[in-house]
Formats: C-alpha cells, structure tokens, sequence
C-alpha cells in the first residue's frame, strides 16, 4: 500500500487468518492501515475522527486473547471504519452535524458490539452528509471527502467517508448506513463492494436516525466475500430494534460460489433508459454486466417496475417527513450544542438554526409541510400508497424472477461542488437505489469496469427480502467476471 | 343538573379523558424502573432520555394491561399502531410522544354507572409518558421563571387514555364515572390509581347547549384538575363560563385552559395563534400490536369481578339502597356484606351497619358475629344503641355478640317488663297522661326518660314509644 487507490487489496478474510494463525499481529495490521491513514487522509478526509489509541489497544487486546488461546473471532485484527452515525460508546459521535458538539454517546450500537466481539479493531469515525442527507459527502459540517480515484470528485453519499475509506485503503472494511442508497452509490462512485441489507436484517439500535422506515445498516468491503462475512457478523435479530426480524437467516459465505446457473435474472427497464442523466457509458457496462451473468448460465429477461417512475417523489416526502421528526430531539435541551435566547422558544430556534446546515433544514422544512394537517393526504398520505403499489410490482416480478438488476447510480463520481446549489440533480443520483429502501429489500453494488474517465462504474442486484444468499452468488459472478 | 346554577335551559355537555399510569415494574419502552419518588433522573436510560440512536421496544405487560382495561370497559380490541404526536416541550427527550392515533388498542365501550346510567367509551389508547418540570421562580410557570428543571424518570411510565364520548350531563355523573373507573382499574389491579399523586389525571371537554338543540358547540379543554372536588368545580365555572358568554351574544374559542384551584376559576393556556398541529404519523420505529383471539380469551376468563357486577348481587336485596351499595364497593365490603346477609342478617340492616357504623374498618369482626347482632336487634333482645357500642367492641377485639351482651349486661328489658313500667307511670302521673292523650308530643320524652331511667338507659326507645301509642288509642 502507498498509492492513494492501492493497487491491490488485502482481503479482511486473509488479515482474519494471518492474525488468528498468529503470522502477523493485529497491531502490527493496524500500524500498517494507519500509515495509509497518516500518508493520504489529509486529501481525502474520510474521516471525522481516527481513533488511534482506542484502535491500538483493541488490537493489543485481539493479540492477547489469541496467545492466550481464546477465539478471537472471524474478523480477528481486521481494521473497520464507522460511519459517524453510528454510536460508539465514549466516542463523539457526530453525524458530520455542528449540532451533535461535543456529544459522546454512553453506549455502543449494536453493529459496532458486534463487530468488537467479532475482534473487528475499530479505527475511526467516517464522514458522511449531515445526518446522512445527500449524495456526495458535500454536506457535512466538517467539509467534504473526496474521491480517491480523483480527489476533485466527490465520492457520493451520503457515507462517502466509509467508501472513501475503503477505496483508499484506510481500513479493508467499513460500515455505513443506506436510507436511499447511501452505500450503494457511494460504493460504485468509489469502486468499491457496499450492501444494503433486508429492512430487519441488520439492527439499527445505535444509528442516529435519518428515516427510520428506510434506515439500514450495511458494510462496505473490497470484494464481495468480505462483504458477506461482515454482513454475517453484524446481522441478525437484535431484541433492542422491534423492527428486526426474528428468524434472520445468516448464512451467505457458505454458498457464495454456488454460481447462477439456471437463475432467473430481470434487468428493470425503467432504470436503464430514460433517467434523467444517465449515461451512455453506464448503460454499455449494464449491458456488460449482463452478458456476464448470461455467460455464467443465467437466464436474463427485460422486465417493467412501472412504479419506480414514482420513487424519487415518494421518496422526498416518506425520508423527509420522517426526518422531521426523529431530528426534533436535537433542541439544545440535553445535549450537543446550545445556543441560548431569551426564552425556551428561542433558544430552541437559535440552537437548530446554527446547528443544522441547509440540506438538513431543507427536509426538515419539507418533511414538517408533508405532515401538517390539510396536507397530509396529498403528499404523505400518497407517498405511502406509492411505496405499496411498488412492493406490489416487486412482488409480481419475483414471482419469476430470482433477482434483478440495474445501474447503481446513472453516473460516475461528478466534481465537486457541480450539484450542490441544485438539490434536485443531486437527488435524481439516488434513482436506481430508493426503489430497494421504499420496500425494504436488500441490494448490492458491486464495481464493474469504469467510464472514460478512469472512474469507479457499479452495478445493482436487488433481491428479496431475506434472500440475500442468491444476491451474493449473483454479485460474486459479476465480480468474477469484472476481473 | 343544579338548577340554580344552569338557569335559562341550557345543558351541560361534558367528555372526559383519563390518564392512567399503569403499575408495570418498568417503563413502557425501556426496561427502567417505573418508580414514584425516586431521585430525579436516576431512572433512566438512552430509550427513556430519547438519545441519538436510541429505539423503543414496547412492554407486553403494560400492553396486557391495556387490553384488559379495554375488556372492562366492554371495547373492542383491535389491532393498533403506535404513532408520533409531534411537538417540542423540554420535559418530551424525543420531542414527539409515542401514542396511539386512528388504530388505538381499544374502541367503543361503555362504563356503567353505580346509578345504572352508561356512558359512552370512545377509545382507550397506550401512550407514553412525559418528564416533570419544575419551573424555579416567582412565576411557577414557564413564562417568567429563573430557570427550569425536567426530571425524566416520569418520562417513559405508560399510561392509558380513556377517551368518553361526550355523553356526561352532569356533574355528578363526571364525579361518579371518574370513581366508577377507579374501581375498574383498581380491581383489575393495573395502577395504584391515586389521583393526588398524579397517577390518575383527568381532563374535561366543557362545552354548553339549549335544551333541545342537537349539534355540539364549541368545547374547552380544563386541565390541571386534582380532585374529583376541583373536577366538579372546574366544570360547574367552565360552563357558567360559557352560558354568560353566549348570553352577551359571545362565544367561547375553542382552547385548553387552565383550572386554578385557589382562584376557583380556569384560565386560557395556548392562545388559538399557536394551536398545536401534532403531525400524526405511523411510529416507524414498532411494529402493530396484533392481539390473538386466544389472548382476549384468556383476558375474559381472568377478569376479576368489576364494581357493577358486584354492585349487581346486592342492590337487588330488600330494603337496601344503591347508593349505600356503590359505597360498600368502594370499600371493599360488599363480599362481608353479602356473607353476613347469608348468615341470617337482614339486609337493610347488615348494609346499614357496614356504611354507617363501620367505615373505619372492620378489625376483627366479622361475618357471623354481624349476621347475628342483626338478629338480636330485630328481636329486640337488645336496642340500636347497644348494638352500635357492641360493634365498636367486636371491632376491636372480635367475639361473639350474645356473650358480650351478657358481659356488658346489656340484656334488653322484655316488652312484659317494659309494659307493666309504663302503665306504673300512667298511674302515677295522670296529669301527664291527660296531656299525652290531647296530642301534646312534647310530654313523650318524659315518659321514655322515666322508663329509661329506671331501666338504667337499657330499654329500647322505640318499644317504649310503640307501648305509648297503643295505650293511648286503646284509652
């Protein structure tokens, strides 16, 4: 490792074997991870916070327990980066918001406890948009992450700090949350693995919440493998999240190389052409994609998802107006910042209005709107009728179909600072990936080839709730046939 | 409806909810202690502090209790979905409370009360509660104070709200179902339902009317009413409030206001201009509560006998009133009461001496020893005045009543005995006599005082009385 976007990547599964064999120490792989930090972070700004000395003594503590025989785990020394929504007991947590200052969560989210019990050594705190809101990392209080691929683009969002971690080689894996495509995109932009999880399946207790009814808590990992053994470790039925699923089957290593032979696979018309700015270069590598699959012995079929012309809007009323609320707690009362007034009232009002950034004032505003009294119905009470009529359609679709596939994002990473005065733009870039959250279903990005520019190029697979097994034999023989 | 104060015709209109902190050993999302008068904010946690990241998970006791309150109150159980009711208050960690909206747990009941009457339940939800805040100054409101205090260990402690139709006339039906749904509930055992620590709150819908007219008018809401003695005042102003209004050609807007116990009066709490939109949606962070049908089953067979059915098997007893009958419920005495009527006690009696002389308690007393003091005072073996004495001593030491009539010597003087003793005074006091039998009632004393007193106060007045009246008719 020693170039920005190193040339080959170590997998989490073989750092797992080198430390549990005791052939290379956890710290001695950590100290490796944080010379890439301390050469490149500065670029990147992936991070919000590295947190060395927690890091040093977790991994001290994984070599211990290995030389004193214990089990130390399957991701034994394997270094992880966190998205800064994610508690972490004693750590600031932030949310890349000026709002959270000074704030250190008395607890760990569930995903970062199991990830130590799995010998995981946490290295830092991920940037993302404020309070996961954006598609470019641009929102964040403490100013952008960019592209290791080409540091003047943005990396997505919004967990563009955990993609850009690992893309640069910060840590081989990192956590991130996925409201409307919050891993996904950023993961093809950066040309990285990222997983969005069954709505369930992974829990939430811990993740400061965007939009609860969409909210989900991914890795993201330099292979598809990795992946999967991370998705393991942080899923299943957590009794401090009543949305997770109880009969949360994890098992997905054990038969990722069972091929797609004789699968059924439908390519989603509706989000090749036709989307506003997509381009020609990320239809051709669809299109690759396919033939790929196809080659591998899959039956590949065009297929219509006539909802998903609907997502975007319901999706802007649904993540907002949940919004709305879950950020109401953030008044100044208890903790984080507080900007005081002469009265309550004020101080609440002064407090939100320095301590969110616009992005976030802006959903919160058209959140509040799609909730009052008189509006209800014409805006939120439709979005959730679209949202049933879309797991209509993808009900119907799986009825013949295994999986499905599209374009991750209908571009590549864009520069800096080119959408961030037109919201609409930049919310068209999470097109492909909202229909997967409006239902809950899992979804995958896995890099496959790249634009003319040199840049990251992914591509979705969609499957069924709890059907994650299919999609990661599905996303392996893509990866197989990327490289 | 007192006449004296709704003058002119007009109706009282009033619906009342009640909030009811169950009595589960943790709070309604977190596994807290659900503890009054502990030290503030020592019972809490991420949940019930409302931290970044935290998430409820819901507690099936005070769900359980739920639905039982609901079969009490003759509701459907439904399938229900907890909902955010938005809006900003320090004493609210979340800034939104989990309640329950459209789909509340249960709807549609009814509670009896003591006088037969029912009243009309609309719903009877869960809903969270909220910190306390105490506001440090002058003012002891908000507006005006140093500073404020929340404690948080109320925040998270289930409550229900019961939720009438507006079918309450009068006050005293607004008394009698507040005491009618504390009874419930304290039978059912789901809450210690005292309402001066706060664990029963109530508010009042006020609204007025012409008699006659069918359509609602507009309704207040009175908050801040600690007693069933402020409820009734609170309503009983509220209403004069709004006749007065209407009879200036006014009306009142509708609003929450205010009881202020000392003023004896209700004030305007949120202006009209700051209304309070809540913004309703589904909590997305539980999922709907799905009752079998096997549970409600179960939650039939287990109900424990409510007030009115209890009220039921003695109010249809000879001679013995309703209201002296809810009063026994109430006290938890209507099982002796019913034990001591099957020992031989005559019920007008037996119920009489439980609400009259007993109300402190029954000590050691007790069924049979009551069935058979009745007897002996409907034998006239001894007077009312000694079976009250001898109460007041079974109470305290227990016993059997014939044994402690012959201790205390109260042996009742024979009615032979009593009529050779008056017909001696007719003898010997003529002139008295004369006057006695012209109608002059007042010389009536005279004779039972001499009887009793050479009976040393033993005879019963009322035999004496009846030997009186024969003797002079029979003159």
């Amino acid at each position: 490792m020693s170039g920005r976007v190193p040339e080959k990547y170590q997998s989490a599964s073989e750092i797992a074997d080198l430390v549990t064999t005791r052939e290379i120490s956890a710290v001695e792989i950590l100290d490796r991870y944080l010379n890439q930090i301390n050469e490149h972070e500065e670029d990147v700004h992936a991070f919000n916070l590295v947190t060395i000395n927690e890091a040093r003594a977790a991994a001290k503590e994984t070599d211990r327990l290995i030389v004193e025989g214990e089990k130390p785990g399957p991701l034994a020394g394997v270094p992880v980066a966190i998205k800064d929504n994610l508690c972490t007991k004693g750590i600031p947590t932030t949310a890349s918001s000026k709002i959270l200052e000074g704030w250190k969560p008395p607890y760990d989210a569930t995903v970062v406890k199991k990830l130590k019990e799995a010998g995981a050594t946490i290295v830092g705190k991920t940037n993302l948009d404020e309070f996961a809101m954006g598609s470019s990392t641009e929102n964040s209080a403490f100013g952008p992450t960019r592209n290791p691929h080409d540091l003047s683009c943005v990396p997505g969002g919004s967990s563009g700090g955990s993609a850009a971690a690992v893309a640069a080689g910060f840590a081989p894996i990192a956590i991130g949350s996925d409201t409307g495509g919050s891993i996904r995109q950023p993961a093809a932009l950066c040309g990285v693995v990222g997983v969005k999880p069954t709505y369930g399946g992974v829990s939430r207790y811990g993740l400061l919440a965007f939009a609860s009814s969409l909210d989900q808590v991914g890795p993201f990992a330099t292979s598809v493998k990795d992946a999967a053994i991370v998705h393991e470790v942080i899923g299943g039925y957590d009794p401090l999240d009543s949305t997770s699923i109880k009969q949360a089957s994890n098992s997905f290593v054990q038969v990722i190389d069972e091929g797609v032979n004789k699968l059924k696979v439908g390519i989603i018309s509706e989000l090749m052409g036709g989307i506003d700015g997509i381009t020609h270069e990320v239809i051709e590598q669809t299109n690759k994609a396919v033939s790929a699959l196809s080659d591998a012995g899959a039956q590949v079929e065009e297929v219509s998802l006539p909802a998903a012309l609907y997502c975007l809007s319901a999706y802007y009323l649904i993540a907002p107006a949940e919004a709305s609320s879950n950020l109401s707690r953030y008044d100044g009362v208890r903790y984080g910042l507080r900007v005081d007034g002469a009265n309550l009232k004020e101080m609440n009002v002064n407090t939100r209005t320095e301590g969110f950034g616009d992005e976030v004032k802006r959903r919160i505003m058209l959140g509040t709107y799609a909730l009052s009294a008189g509006y209800y119905d014409a805006y939120y009470g439709k979005a959730l009728k679209v949202r049933r009529l879309l797991a209509e359609n993808f009900a119907d679709l799986y009825k013949d179909y295994d999986v499905l596939l599209s374009p991750t994002s209908p571009c590549t990473a864009f520069k800096l600072g080119a959408k961030v005065n037109d919201p609409m733009t930049m919310y068209v870039n999470d097109v492909c990936t909202i229909p997967s959250n409006l239902v809950g279903h899992p979804a995958i990005s896995i890099p496959f080839g790249s634009g003319k520019d040199g840049m990251p190029i992914g591509v979705q697979i969609l499957a069924p709730p709890m059907k994650e097994s299919v999609m990661y034999q599905a996303a392996r023989t893509l990866e197989q046939a990327s490289q | 409806m007192n006449q004296e104060i709704f003058k002119d015709d007009w109706e009282l209109i009033v619906g009342l909810e009640v909030h009811v902190e169950l009595a589960t050993q943790t709070k309604l999302f977190c596994g807290c202690l659900n503890q009054f008068g502990s030290e503030p904010n020592t019972n809490v946690c991420p949940v019930c502090l409302g931290l970044p990241g935290s998430l409820p998970v819901v507690n099936e006791t005070a769900v359980y209790f739920a639905m039982r309150l609901g079969r009490a109150l003759r509701c459907s159980v439904n399938r229900s979905v907890f909902a955010r009711k938005n809006y900003f208050y320090p004493d609210m960690p979340k800034d939104y409370q989990i309640s329950q909206y459209d789909l509340p747990t249960n709807l549609d009941g009814y509670l009896e009360l003591p006088t037969g009457e029912s009243i009309g339940i609309e719903r009877a939800h869960i809903e969270e509660d909220t910190g306390k805040t105490t506001h440090i100054g002058t003012s002891g409101r908000i507006s005006g104070s140093d500073y404020s205090l929340v404690d948080y260990n109320r925040a998270g402690i289930p409550l229900i709200e019961i939720v009438s139709k507006p079918e309450i006339r009068t006050i005293e039906q607004a008394k009698a179902y507040v005491s009618e749904l504390r009874g419930i509930i304290l039978a059912l055992e789901i809450s210690d339902a005292k309402m001066e620590e706060g664990s029963i709150r109530v508010d009042a819908n006020v609204s007025v009317r012409e008699i006659g007219e069918d359509n609602l008018r507009t309704r207040c809401e009175i908050k801040n009413v600690n007693s069933l003695k402020s409820l009734g005042r609170a309503i009983e102003y509220e209403a004069n409030r709004h006749i007065s209004l209407y009879g200036n050609g006014e009306s009142p807007k509708q609003e929450t206001r205010h009881w202020d116990e000392d003023a004896g009066r209700t004030r305007s709490g949120r202006s009209k201009e700051d209304a309070e939109d809540y913004r309703y949606f589904t909590e997305p962070d539980l999922v709907p509560l799905n009752p079998s049908k096997e549970i409600i089953t179960k939650i039939d067979q287990e109900m424990p006998e409510l007030p009115s059915e209890r009220r039921g098997k003695l109010a249809n007893l000879n001679g013995v009133k309703l209201n002296d009958v809810a009063l026994l419920v109430e006290r938890n005495h209507d099982a002796f009461a019913l034990d001591a009527i099957k020992g031989g006690g005559e019920p007008e009696q037996v119920v009489k001496h439980l609400v009259n002389n007993l109300s402190d308690g029954l000590g050691e007393l007790t069924t049979e020893a009551l069935a058979q003091l009745v007897q002996m005072e409907n034998k006239s073996e001894i007077t009312s005045t000694q079976a009250k004495k001898m109460l007041g001593e079974l109470v305290l030491r227990g016993g059997i009543p014939s044994d402690l009539a012959t201790e205390l010597g109260f042996e009742a003087v024979s009615v032979k005995d009593l009529e050779n003793l008056v017909d001696q005074l007719i003898n010997e006091h003529t002139n008295e006599w004369e006057r006695f039998c012209s109608g002059d009632t007042k010389v009536q004393g005279f004779f039972v005082g001499q009887v009793m007193k050479s009976t040393s106060g033993q005879a019963d007045g009322k035999a004496i009385n009846k030997i009186l009246n024969e003797r002079s008719t029979n003159k």
